[in-house]
């Protein structure tokens, strides 16, 4: 059903004649970039928040809404065909993007908040049960420990924490000695939206598995900034926001191996998700409309469809490359400022650059930048026990993305001079 | 474009380094915890209460430059003051930080406190300027939940 267009594997642009990546290309894609804040250009550094989106992404959603718009899987009139078609494409694109082994792995959820809380509320429920364990790392995003702490206190089960160090790595060994007999799921994040740790997901996929464990990789920080191969990673459910990987808010996936969804019971109930419905008994529809009750998000599926294929047109390795640069640079440029304390000094990192300055709070630092046209995120980002392990009640945090350049990093270290200046 | 100078005056940066009444208060019969969940301030105010009167007041936390010296500089105007009059004074800081302060209104009942007109400019901030106060106001009422912006 794919046509050739909506392949990935196309031709990578942004490599300009000389092999340099070419980043002003890159940035004319994105329409929002070329504006002033408060007389400043925009510097737009909170990247892990949301990303930017590309003329192709907000292009294919007019396009949707202005030729193709319909019901999906419902109607036989030629609009209806038109929205399915585009719709399964999408899907075979999340397919291809993260090398999954069948399209009907991939369920469309809100983002990856939702996917993890279907997971706790269809696999938790059904294989948790009084006195078994679930078990996280100390760096994860709330939306990966509090879908487990409802799931925990209403079974009678006890999640677990597996710390990290001062430099915000995961102790592996602490992580093998928590997976027990009585551990039924490890909910792990692939990269640290606070600290930009990147974890090494493969072993412990391994180590869990090594004793019988699945694993739910959150994927929201991971998936802009690497390949993710989800068979590879052998990793049994995997999910991500469409709106960090430059697609639409309120779009995203949940891949899970088929054998798994199978056995799930449903998520949410109503149309699409059931084949027949009698008012004696209901038969659920195959995978992964079992999943996808009700009308879906069909323009953020579509946009999605088409950020992943903007994504794979830069290439990934370029993205990873360009990216790798600008945190090295912003890391030496940051840390070299007087009172800086960078919070996440892992070896293995992905674009966040979190920090904090002496006797300056984060959120007055946030301020000042913005008035110099620089957005970057202040506040505990979701992540409040990793704050606490920092003994920090927040930090600054700038995150890069493929569009970002050092330019704009140098005008970070300008900002942060002049949030000196002001509290000197 | 507003300026940064209007928010960050000499006077609050003095306040947010060097905050008065910043100690617990041993004689204190009214305490009230303050948070803010978008940034992660936190403020506990102490009250000793003597009939209507505030006879003494303290605070102590984190917070940024805004909240803390707000907090600092809510002690010292609101010590000594009855419940009313300290309820007053909030109300009318409330309309300056969010610019609703009625037009030609007199801006004496707030003295010191006008440093923070500029917060008006910069609405994200607003909740910061006021924490101490809805602190204040839950100690006062003897609420025993932490009050929260959100």
């Amino acid at each position: 059903m794919t046509s050739a267009a909506r392949k990935l594997d196309g031709e990578k642009r942004p490599v300009s004649a000389t092999g340099r990546f070419d980043v002003e290309r890159v940035r004319a894609d994105f329409p929002i970039l070329h504006q002033k804040v408060h007389g400043h250009p925009l510097v737009y550094l909170d990247n892990a928040a949301t990303s930017q989106k590309p003329r192709a992404v907000i292009d294919a959603i007019t396009r949707y809404y202005e030729g193709s718009n319909a019901n999906v899987h419902r109607g036989v009139h030629f609009l209806s065909e038109n929205a399915t078609e585009e719709y399964e494409a999408a899907r075979l694109t999340v397919q291809e993007f993260l090398n999954a082994a069948h399209s009907r792995e991939i369920v469309f959820v809100r983002g990856t908040t939702e996917g993890i809380n279907l997971v706790a509320q269809t696999f938790g429920r059904a294989q948790v049960q009084a006195g078994d364990e679930v078990l996280i790392t100390a760096m994860e995003h709330h939306s990966n420990i509090v879908p487990w702490q409802i799931l925990c206190d209403e079974k009678r089960a006890r999640l677990r924490v597996a710390s990290i160090n001062d430099q915000g790595e995961l102790l592996l060994d602490e992580f093998a000695n928590l997976l027990g007999p009585r551990t039924k799921l490890a909910a792990v994040t692939h990269v640290s939206n606070a600290l930009g740790t990147i974890n090494p997901l493969k072993r412990m996929i391994e180590m869990a598995h090594s004793r019988n464990v699945p694993v739910l990789v959150d994927g929201a920080q991971a998936v802009p900034h690497m390949k993710v191969d989800v068979q590879d990673l052998d990793c049994d459910f995997y999910t991500f926001s469409g709106h960090k990987v430059y697609g639409p808010t309120g779009i995203g996936v949940l891949y899970g191996k088929a054998t798994l969804l199978h056995a799930m019971p449903p998520y949410q109930s109503g149309g699409d998700m059931i084949s027949s419905v009698t008012f004696e008994k209901t038969t659920y529809n195959q995978l992964p409309y079992k999943f996808e009750a009700g009308t879906p998000d069909i323009a953020g599926v579509i946009g999605l469809g088409a950020a992943l294929q903007y994504v794979d047109g830069l290439g990934m390795e370029n993205i990873g490359a360009h990216e790798h640069d600008l945190l090295a640079y912003a890391t030496e440029a940051v840390s070299a400022i007087p009172g800086v304390r960078l919070i996440g000094t892992a070896k293995e990192k992905a674009s966040v650059l979190s920090f904090v300055i002496e006797d300056i709070h984060p959120h007055d630092i946030g301020t000042i930048l913005d008035q110099q046209g620089i957005a970057i995120r202040t506040g505990h980002h979701c992540s409040q026990p990793v704050m606490e392990r920092f003994g920090v009640p927040a930090t600054a945090r700038a995150s890069f993305a493929v569009y970002n350049t050092r330019k704009e990093v140098d005008a970070l270290v300008r900002g942060i001079e002049k949030v000196r200046q002001v509290f000197a | 474009m507003s300026d940064l100078r209007d928010l960050y005056q000499d006077v609050i940066l003095e306040h947010s380094k060097a905050p008065r009444n910043y100690r617990e208060l041993p004689a204190a019969n009214h305490k009230a915890e303050g948070f803010n969940p978008l940034c992660g301030d936190r403020f506990t105010v102490y009250v000793a209460l003597e009939g209507d009167a505030i006879r003494d007041i303290s605070f102590q936390g984190s917070g940024c430059a805004i909240s803390k010296a707000s907090a600092s500089m809510m002690t010292q105007i609101v010590k000594g003051k009855t419940m009313a009059e300290a309820e007053k004074i909030f109300g009318r800081f409330h309309e300056m930080v969010t610019g609703h302060a009625p037009a030609g209104g007199s801006e004496s009942e707030l003295g010191k406190l006008t440093v923070f007109s500029g917060v008006s400019e910069f609405p994200v901030r607003v909740k910061c300027a006021t924490l101490a106060w809805h602190t204040l106001h839950a100690a006062l009422e003897g609420k025993q939940d932490p009050v929260s912006t959100e």
